[in-house]
């Protein structure tokens, strides 16, 4: 702010207050001192068979006016207000900010601390390392993984050993820090409208669902030229590449025949945004410790 | 039972045609904005109800539809009818203007129904209060200055040597409206229903909270203080309590109300100097509000005794109660230690209804039920019993509404900012909004009571307007006011 927009603002400020007080002391008292005289007791104005009393302000109300005003002055002599004048005691929102994560951070330091060098395994053996995860879980990845990490329409499911790109400790930890970019390229134009029913027929078929074998049979071809290049020749998928299984009746997009053909004629593009710039190292650890324990619930509870 | 009805006088041919279809309009829109209201509070509770006729009935395009109706229409329409009414009568001539009185009666009507017709369809500028899109906003300038007009102009021909303390209070409100619809809505059109603010990011909003604000403070505070400043003491019989206080507190609270609007953008990227001031200048006006309050319910002393009798009194004095009870809720929530927990949750809405319903309403119903027997020159309304009935229902409404909100806002509020020891939030977004159902319900209990009171009052318009009956009754502008 240029100099003369804050005198502008001081000048505005201190004026208006500065009437305001003005007004409130000018009419402290009565208009006309003789309050024993009857006339004297209203204005003498009638507008519409409607009077006036001459009344002094309320005394309780007079002092409260007064104390917002000494309020004011005070606040604004020790907070930033009156134009570029910075406050006697220096505050700003963002040194108050900071002040305030230098603190959180010194005690995710002692809280977080120590899972920096410990590994994810040992981690998911720790029932409280588990608690924080889950809710730097519920905090960060629940918005689309769901509360419980079963996954929704589009977003994966974390809980049923089924991985896209691989459930290792190390692969998770890949996954949340540098993110996922999930492609499956549309092949409508590439197979015609024929070969999208039929290659859906196919992959029904993989999954042990009803399906027409005429068609399926025609759709192997194409499955053997063109989808095997990611899928793989027996469709198991390649956690290299993010393609998923396509033989164990696990569906991110749904199983039905039209969600199927969907699929294949228009292509699917995907996002895990990565994190690695939003949540400490540590915390990332915790995560991801979590989510392998999801996964093995089952095998721990066999 | 019974309620006193104003002692008019010899008339100097008041110009009552316009009072008479804003009053009957006023009625019609306070039940049309009110509906629309329970309409999106029970879609609050029951998120399905959403669903009916999408995308025309969703809660997005309904929510302004609501405010845009109780503010502007049922609101906008209760002014026009009373500052024309008491203009007339404290000036003791009749209006000024010629066709321009009616022109702002059609033209007003013609921004409502614009507005019904263009915000379900999703057309809006996105400026909360002020969302209609710029052929509207063109229409409400021109009706805005013809208002203005008539009104000075019946100012300048008055036959009284003083101006009443209540058409100062029409006067500073008719002027800041005009500047504040202006400039909030500088826009560039760039379809016949689509345009773009002049102002772009932390300006805008400032601009915006400076506009939203002052609507509060001046169309739905300022204007009706002047209400309350005819309406009390005409009610009461009595004198106004003291002409001292109505200087100062009007001075202090149209001076200081234009600071206050930042407080809506505490903790933004607003600078801090223009964060603080609002927070100070929203403290300072806890006096100059609580003038009007006082000047309002001192003016009873001596005629306590009329509050038993007469329930169109009892809405007067009640909404003026609800006035000082959310004139202190406002200034301490514009701290910014109470704003950090208020903002953004319930309590906001709780606060906003306790003027709304309490203040705003409850004065607008006193003042149509003083005015309807005189405008149609009954002796009194067609039942005072039901007058008694829409009391109780608007007071328990509002009294439901608010509490409701006070709880969820609160609760609100809390659960957003609970943290674990390790620094991760202990409950989800959605933890919270399970945790408010129970006060979606409330609330919407509530709004439906008031909303039937609203009903009771339509009846009660009607009989008393259309009863052959009631039209032999005495002829009070020449009677003497009933006795309680």
């Amino acid at each position: 702010m240029s100099t003369f927009w804050s005198l502008w603002v001081i000048v505005l400020t201190l004026a208006n207050l500065g009437l305001i007080a003005w007004v409130l002391f000018a009419n402290r008292k009565v208009a006309v001192d003789d309050q024993a005289d009857p006339e004297n007791k209203t204005t003498g104005h009638v507008y519409d068979g409607i009077q006036e009393y001459d009344n002094p302000l309320p005394r309780w109300w007079f002092m409260l006016f007064v104390g917002t005003l000494i309020f004011t002055a005070i606040y604004l002599a020790v907070y930033p207000g009156l134009g570029n004048f910075k406050g006697l005691r220096g505050w700003t929102s963002v040194n108050q900010l900071e002040a305030q994560q230098a603190k959180a951070q010194e005690q995710f330091d002692d809280t977080f601390g120590k899972y920096l060098d410990m590994p994810i395994e040992q981690i998911a053996e720790s029932r409280e390392a588990l608690k924080m995860g889950a809710r730097i879980f519920a905090n960060n990845c629940a918005v689309c993984h769901g509360a419980d990490g079963g996954g929704n329409y589009g977003f994966p499911n974390l809980t049923d050993n089924d991985w896209l790109y691989g459930g290792t400790p190390e692969k998770i930890l890949e996954t949340i820090h540098e993110g996922r970019q999930g492609v499956m390229p549309p092949q409508g134009p590439v197979i015609g409208e024929e070969g999208v029913k039929n290659a859906a027929e196919y992959v029904l078929a993989m999954n042990g669902l009803e399906h027409n074998a005429e068609m399926a049979a025609e759709g192997k071809k194409i499955f053997g030229t063109v989808c095997m290049a990611c899928h793989g020749m027996d469709g198991k998928g390649n956690q290299a590449l993010g393609a998923p299984n396509l033989t164990d009746n696990i569906w991110l997009y749904g199983g039905s025949r039209e969600q199927i053909q969907h699929t294949i004629r228009g292509g699917r593009q995907n996002q895990m945004p990565s994190q690695k710039d939003k949540l400490r190292e540590d915390k990332i650890r915790l995560v991801a410790a979590y989510v392998y324990s999801l996964s093995r619930q089952e095998e721990v509870e066999q | 039972m019974t309620t006193s009805v104003a002692k008019t006088g010899p008339v100097p041919g008041y110009d009552y045609k316009i009072v008479r279809q804003f009053t009957i309009m006023s009625v019609v829109w306070g039940i049309v904005g009110m509906g629309m209201g329970v309409l999106i509070a029970a879609q609050l509770a029951w998120p399905a109800l959403n669903d009916f006729w999408q995308p025309f009935s969703h809660f997005g395009r309904l929510r302004p539809l609501h405010t845009n109706a109780v503010i502007f229409a049922f609101g906008g329409s209760v002014l026009f009818a009373t500052s024309y009414y008491v203009v007339q009568r404290t000036c003791q001539t009749p209006l000024w203007g010629g066709w321009l009185v009616p022109f702002t009666f059609w033209g007003w009507q013609a921004v409502i129904v614009a507005a019904a017709i263009t915000l379900p369809l999703g057309y809006t500028s996105t400026k909360e209060y002020a969302e209609l899109e710029w052929p509207i906003d063109i229409l409400i300038t021109l009706v805005w200055i013809a208002y203005a007009l008539v009104f000075f102009g019946t100012i300048a021909k008055r036959k009284t040597s003083h101006i009443y303390v209540a058409n100062w209070f029409f006067g500073a409100y008719i002027i800041t409206i005009a500047v504040l619809h202006v400039v909030n809505n500088l826009e560039i059109p760039v379809a016949p229903f689509k345009s773009y603010s002049i102002y772009s990011g932390t300006k805008d909003a400032m601009i915006q909270w400076w506009y939203g604000h002052n609507a509060v403070g001046f169309f739905l505070t300022a204007a009706f203080l002047g209400i309350m400043y005819y309406f009390v003491p005409k009610q009461a019989g009595r004198p106004v309590y003291s002409y001292q206080l109505s200087i100062v507190h009007f001075w202090a609270l149209i001076s200081i109300y234009v600071w206050a609007g930042g407080h809506h953008l505490h903790y933004s990227a607003l600078p801090d100097w223009t964060q603080s001031l609002a927070m100070v200048m929203s403290v300072i006006l806890l006096a100059p509000s609580w003038g009007g309050m006082i000047n309002g319910i001192m003016t009873l002393s001596g005629a306590w005794h009329k509050l038993r009798t007469d329930p169109t009194l009892r809405f007067l004095v009640v909404s003026l109660s609800f006035y000082g009870m959310s004139t202190f809720e406002g200034p301490m929530m514009s701290i910014k230690t109470v704003n950090a927990l208020s903002h953004n949750t319930d309590w906001t809405v709780g606060h906003v209804h306790s003027g709304a319903l309490g203040w705003v309403a409850m004065i607008s119903i006193g003042a149509l039920y003083h005015l309807v027997p005189v405008l149609w020159k009954r002796k009194e309304m067609y039942s005072v019993k039901l007058i008694n009935a829409h009391f109780w229902l608007a007071t328990v409404g509002t009294v439901l509404y608010i509490a409701a909100m006070w709880v969820n806002g609160i609760t609100q509020g809390l659960m957003w900012r609970a943290f674990n020891a390790d620094g991760t939030l202990t409950y989800s977004f959605v933890e919270s909004v399970i945790a408010s159902h129970p006060g979606y319900v409330v609330r919407w209990i509530g709004g439906s009571l008031f909303l039937l009171g609203m009903l009771l009052m339509a009846y009660n318009v009607f009989r008393t307007v259309t009863e052959t009956e009631n039209a032999a009754r005495e002829d009070n502008t020449k009677a003497q006011p009933v006795a309680a």
